[in-house]
């Protein structure tokens, strides 16, 4: 700025507010300038090629089949009571946690208020389940459903092969990530081969593998593999006895529920007792004892809770009992094995940020390996895994999108398919899109509100 | 400070400029596909490019098949280069209305809603076809009536899986499809034993047996269970371009009719007095030249790929590894359903 | 995990340790055999690996067959090698000209004379960034054919195997970086419009998956233009991927800029110099050195996805690999393919990992 020049002779473009305006208009012009341009274009292109647009084939007749199909709810009156309990359950004991906070007492550092959390979150939708369970209508995909039906039923399969696919991931990275930190010599150089192979492979490559070069040339139906009484392995899938629901379900999962009440009630009970007396009540075994007991106490008197269907060779395939088809396995094979090494290294590091001095002032202490692991380290390297783990959970929903190369129906695969007999290409890739956006979204909301709960702990 | 400013101004300025010319300042393009065509100086034909006999490219990047021919021949009457494009029954579509390919050819099912939706126009019949079934021999199966619960690979993107889910559904038969996205790996599946059917055009399945580990292992099922007429399509409002192509392709039925080859159309246009001959040779009369071409463009085409029979007989006659007879695609003198209209 | 108890009397002896706890018997008793669970785990996993690369060692090698036509296998339990043979400049070229392969081969040259550059320090200077921004232009000249040069034009359809996969994976970084850096200094604007703009195409790519990005571009992408430009296929894939990657770069970027001291800044406004001033030479550089390592692991995985180009009908690497195994002479070498083809992505991305993870020592121990 020239010194001492009046203010009013500066000219307006040295008023930093004035340009940072004049920049954002700019900017803000060609953003919508390009977007009504691209606008344009693709509203005259269409029209030139004489495409339809819109949203209304939808509710068109798909016609196309689908391998892998899940009932879904429709949404009538039992269903939207279902979800209405459930919701509602949820949003009263989040109000309820919140009073308790206003109290400075978390909701369920009382025994009633835990409980009547439990309550209402699992017993109020469960009770609304088990008296609606007859008015609660399922529509499974047929030919004759719409294209929106169908690409829900890509939705479901996308989400049941994330979660699957995320909860071996998990297990298996935690598995590596310790191996790797293992005192022995051969254990950790077998989880290193393991992450540094893995890796450094495309998973698209590692997932057709699996499906082209494993388990195709698994043995044929009729000279399948027997891994255990009534479970096949062949080239068609996994073949497993399903377990069907009997009258005795509803009142062992009743049995459960007050079980876990009473195993949370036992453990606080006991902590109260330690705190006051510094006797340590027996915790682990009871609450076991309790947890499944009653539940089998429900079953010797009043039923068992289901019966298992066999599958057995009819015709060209195995009929009845469950199969997890070559192309689901060969996904969840793919997706765990993948993103488990980098949960493995996420673990790994997160272990390895806890400093030695923490281990060894707990062990000062005279904490024992146990709890040296789960109150001091655990909650600490937590702090550190989890911001990654969550992106690890975002990205291996997003590859599960990579089963279209399988041909297994996920979302992409049946809008794949949609946009194919229907043509709309520009609607059912937004619909893709949006979809997924909500997915992450909702994860990583879900992953947050874990984080600062587990930061929170922390302090 | 001031000098900062009118700098950003000037990027600001370019920016959007920049913008438009990007996005707004290519004139929409009126020319048609025929000049384009001319101007490039070559015609890029969208073709399949792994099913042998119809459309296939080898290790070398070298195109071959009975619509890779069509394509040639349409080319070879314009006198211009044939560049080919391996497309996909997901983009095959987007692809010529996209302007990318100029002309379709890759096994494609004209259907009305094809014909109307997609902005794209079918002009002929090139080959006329039906959906059918292939399984393994040693499965014993006679008829596709015995085929309830099987579990069954195919191509997506199709009119087959439609065409199968209608029929499995007429005869009250349960199934469980498999959908690949290639053809390739639907074969490799069916192979492997993944499903006991592989289902799709009865030319294909042929195609696909001949690309068989052992040929001799599979059958077709005597069912044909659709019709699909498959032929070459254009963007929809260039009728000229339409014309051209649509006209070559009865040129060369007509072609086999008058028993014009690709061994003596020379001499042939030189002596033959046949005035159809000489109309579609273009020795007499101005029949290309109204269309837009050279009067001699369908001298060009026969002597580039020879006539339909020709074409045929080379890509999936009875002599070729797919072996199909003529059948339905035999000239209507023969007891087929080829009809070119007249020359005139 | 505690040292295992010394025997007192070794101690109260002031010798040399005891033989035990050296030498090859004291490291393995250290490592291998400590307690009878770490016994029992070095067996399992002894016999896992003897497993393993007695298997891998009889179907890679033993009972492979060798050479470069279909009988060198006939009757061999292993691996195929001869597929390989026969096919390897499919692998590495797709269906380029015979005659004119030197030109692939020079670009590839050309790149990892630049990547050999990058790694050594004395070399990483402003003119390397200029050199690398620039590189795509000969690269493609001499891929795709250029008139001033001399070279006959090569239609993007023969592009395949080694080469697209490398040429969609440099491109892709080559112009995804400078836009990511540019959104990653639009989040970090004090302009709200700027910031939201940026902030709303970071999250909106994060949020969606790779194919689905292909997807648009290959299908829609045409529609957004004027008809009559039509980018080809091998084009609207890098657009694809850059548009992609840019999103994932920016927030590798942004990392860097936040563990900038916010000092260097004040600092460099306090010396009057101008917003780009500062970013250009304060912060830039200083926040682009932090963020080598994550951003060459975000370049690898760049690489990896590369490969789903295959799904939309491109012949990359895996695409190659999935097309070969329907040759009529090599029917059904599925693994063969798969495994030359991973050990190929093997080797690039794990000696790029390596490379980062030298650079990333070099940075801790000036740093530390």
């Amino acid at each position: 700025m020239a010194e001492g020049a009046p203010i009013s002779r500066s000219a307006i473009w040295r008023n930093a507010q004035v340009r940072a305006v004049f920049y954002q208009a700019v900017v803000l012009a060609g953003a919508v300038g390009a977007g009504f341009v691209i606008f344009q274009n693709t509203l005259t292109n269409l029209r030139q090629r004489g495409i339809s647009s819109g949203f209304g084939f939808l509710r068109n007749e798909a016609g196309f089949g689908i391998a892998e199909v899940v009932p879904i709810p429709r949404l009538e009156g039992g269903f939207l009571a279902f979800m209405a309990a459930a919701l509602g359950g949820l949003l009263v004991v989040i109000l309820l946690a919140w009073v308790a906070g206003r109290r400075r007492r978390p909701l369920w550092s009382s025994g009633w208020g835990m409980a009547a959390s439990l309550a209402l979150l699992l017993l109020l939708p469960g009770a609304v389940l088990y008296v609606t369970h007859g008015t609660i209508r399922t529509e499974t995909y047929t030919e004759q459903s719409t294209y929106g039906t169908a690409l829900i039923v890509g939705l479901i399969n996308t989400v049941l092969v994330s979660l699957v696919s995320c909860v071996l991931a998990t297990v298996l990275g935690l598995l590596i990530g310790i191996a790797r930190l293992s005192s022995n010599f051969l254990v950790r150089r077998f989880a290193t081969l393991y992450v540094e192979v893995v890796r450094n492979i495309p998973l698209l490559l590692q997932i057709v593998f699996w499906y082209f070069a494993v388990i195709q040339t698994l043995p044929s139906v009729r000279q399948s593999i027997v891994v255990a009484p009534n479970v096949f392995l062949n080239n068609r899938g996994v073949y497993l006895p399903r377990p069907e629901a009997e009258a005795g379900l509803a009142p062992m999962l009743l049995a459960l529920f007050l079980a876990v009440i009473a195993a949370m009630l036992w453990t606080r009970h006991a902590r109260a007792e330690r705190d006051r007396t510094g006797r340590q009540l027996p915790v682990v075994l009871p609450a076991l004892g309790m947890l499944i007991g009653l539940p089998a106490l429900s079953g010797l008197v009043l039923g068992a809770p289901f019966t298992l269907a066999h599958p057995e060779l009819r015709g060209f395939n195995f009929q009845g009992g469950m199969v997890l088809t070559p192309e689901y396995t060969a996904l969840v094979l793919g997706l765990s094995v993948f993103h488990g090494s980098y949960i493995a290294e996420i673990v790994r590091s997160g272990i390895e940020a806890v400093s030695k001095g923490q281990r060894e002032a707990a062990q000062a202490l005279g904490l024992r390996g146990g709890h040296v692991m789960r109150l001091v380290i655990l909650p600490q390297a937590l702090r550190v895994i989890i911001p990654p783990q969550t992106s690890q959970y975002l990205s291996l929903t997003k590859n599960s999108s990579l089963g279209v190369a399988i041909a297994y129906p996920e979302l992409v695969s049946v809008a794949g398919t949609t946009l194919n007999q229907s043509g709309q290409a520009i609607e059912v890739i937004g619909i893709t899109m949006a979809v997924y956006l909500t997915i992450s979204l909702l994860i990583s909301m879900g992953m947050n509100w874990y984080n600062a709960r587990v930061q929170l702990v922390q302090r | 400070m001031m000098r900062d400013g009118r700098i950003a101004t000037g990027w600001g300025l370019l920016a959007m400029l920049g913008a438009v010319v990007a996005f707004g300042a290519i004139p929409a393009s009126a020319a048609t596909t025929l000049e384009t065509i001319r101007s490039r100086g070559q015609m890029i034909c969208g073709v399949n490019n792994e099913l042998p006999g119809f459309g296939y490219v080898d290790a070398q990047g070298n195109y071959s098949g009975f619509d890779v021919d069509f394509c040639r021949a349409v080319g070879a009457a314009l006198g211009v280069d044939v560049r080919f494009r391996a497309l996909t029954p997901r983009d095959r579509f987007s692809a010529l209305q996209s302007g990318e390919v100029d002309v379709l050819s890759r096994n494609t099912t004209w259907t009305i809603s094809r014909d109307t939706n997609l902005g794209l126009d079918f002009v002929a019949t090139t080959y006329y076809d039906g959906q059918g079934f292939m399984v393994r021999k040693s499965l014993g199966v006679k008829s596709a009536k015995e085929l309830g619960g099987a579990s069954v690979c195919l191509t997506t993107g199709t009119t087959t899986e439609l065409n199968l889910a209608d029929w499995f559904r007429a005869n009250g038969l349960q199934y469980k499809p498999v959908l690949f996205e290639k053809a390739d790996d639907a074969l490799k599946a069916y192979e492997a034993g993944r499903c006991d059917v592989h289902t799709s055009d009865k030319s294909q399945l042929a195609s696909l047996r001949s690309a068989a580990k052992n040929p001799g292992e599979h059958v077709l099922m005597p069912e044909v269970i659709s019709k699909e007429p498959l032929g070459p399509l254009t963007r929809h409002g260039d009728n000229q371009w339409a014309d051209i192509v649509r006209w070559t392709v009865n040129a060369l039925i007509t072609a086999e009719e008058l028993g014009v080859t690709k061994a003596n159309v020379d001499q042939v246009a030189k002596s033959s007095k046949n005035p159809e001959v000489q109309r579609l040779l273009g020795t007499t009369g101005s029949l290309g030249k109204d269309m837009g071409v050279g009067a001699d463009w369908a001298l060009k085409a026969i002597k580039a790929v020879g006539n339909y029979g020709e074409i045929y007989d080379r890509n999936v006659g009875p002599q070729t590894k797919l072996a199909l007879e003529r059948g339905l695609n035999q000239l209507w003198s023969k007891g087929g359903i080829l009809f070119s209209p007249p020359f005139r | 995990m505690t040292a295992p108890v010394s025997n007192p009397q070794a101690l109260a002896a002031d010798d040399a340790p005891p033989r035990r706890e050296i030498g090859v018997w004291g490291w393995a008793r250290r490592n291998l055999f400590r307690t009878w669970y770490d016994t029992l785990l070095t067996l399992c996993f002894g016999w896992l690996f003897y497993r393993i690369v007695a298997g891998l060692i009889g179907w890679g090698i033993v009972q492979a067959g060798f050479g470069t036509t279909p009988k060198a296998c006939a009757g061999s339990q292993g691996a195929c090698w001869a597929f390989i043979g026969d096919l390897w400049p499919l692998f590495f070229v797709g269906a380029y000209p015979h005659d004119a392969r030197w030109r692939p081969a020079l670009a590839l040259l050309l790149v990892v004379a630049l990547g050999l550059l990058t790694l050594w320090r004395r070399t990483r200077t402003r003119w390397l960034l200029a050199c690398w921004l620039l590189a795509p232009l000969p690269i493609l000249a001499l891929i795709g054919g250029s008139a001033t040069l001399g070279l006959a034009a090569v239609d993007s359809g023969l592009w395949g195997g080694l080469m697209l996969t490398l040429l969609l994976a440099v491109v892709g970084i080559v112009f995804g970086f400078p836009l990511g850096v540019v959104l990653a200094l639009g989040r970090r604007s004090r302009l709200p419009v700027i910031r939201a703009l940026s902030v709303g195409y970071i999250e909106l790519i994060r949020g969606v998956p790779l194919i689905t990005v292909l997807f648009m571009a290959s299908i829609m992408l045409p529609l957004f233009f004027p008809s009559g430009f039509n980018p080809d296929k091998v084009l609207r894939a890098m657009i694809g991927i850059t548009l992609f990657y840019a999103a994932y770069m920016a927030e590798v970027v942004r990392g860097g800029l936040q563990g900038l001291a916010r000092g260097q800044e004040e600092a460099a406004a306090a010396l009057g110099l101008t917003y780009w001033q500062t970013t250009a030479f304060i912060v830039l550089p200083q926040a682009l050195r932090i963020v080598i390592p994550p951003m060459v692991g975000t370049f690898i995985a760049l690489l990896k996805d590369t490969s789903l180009v295959a799904i939309v009908g491109l012949f990359d690497l895996l695409g190659i690999a999935r097309t070969a195994t329907a040759n009529p002479n090599w029917l059904g070498r599925i693994v063969e393919a798969y495994v030359f083809a991973g050990i190929i992505y093997w080797v690039l991305c794990f000696s790029m990992s390596q490379a980062s993870r030298r650079l990333e020592l070099r940075f801790q121990t000036r740093a530390g």
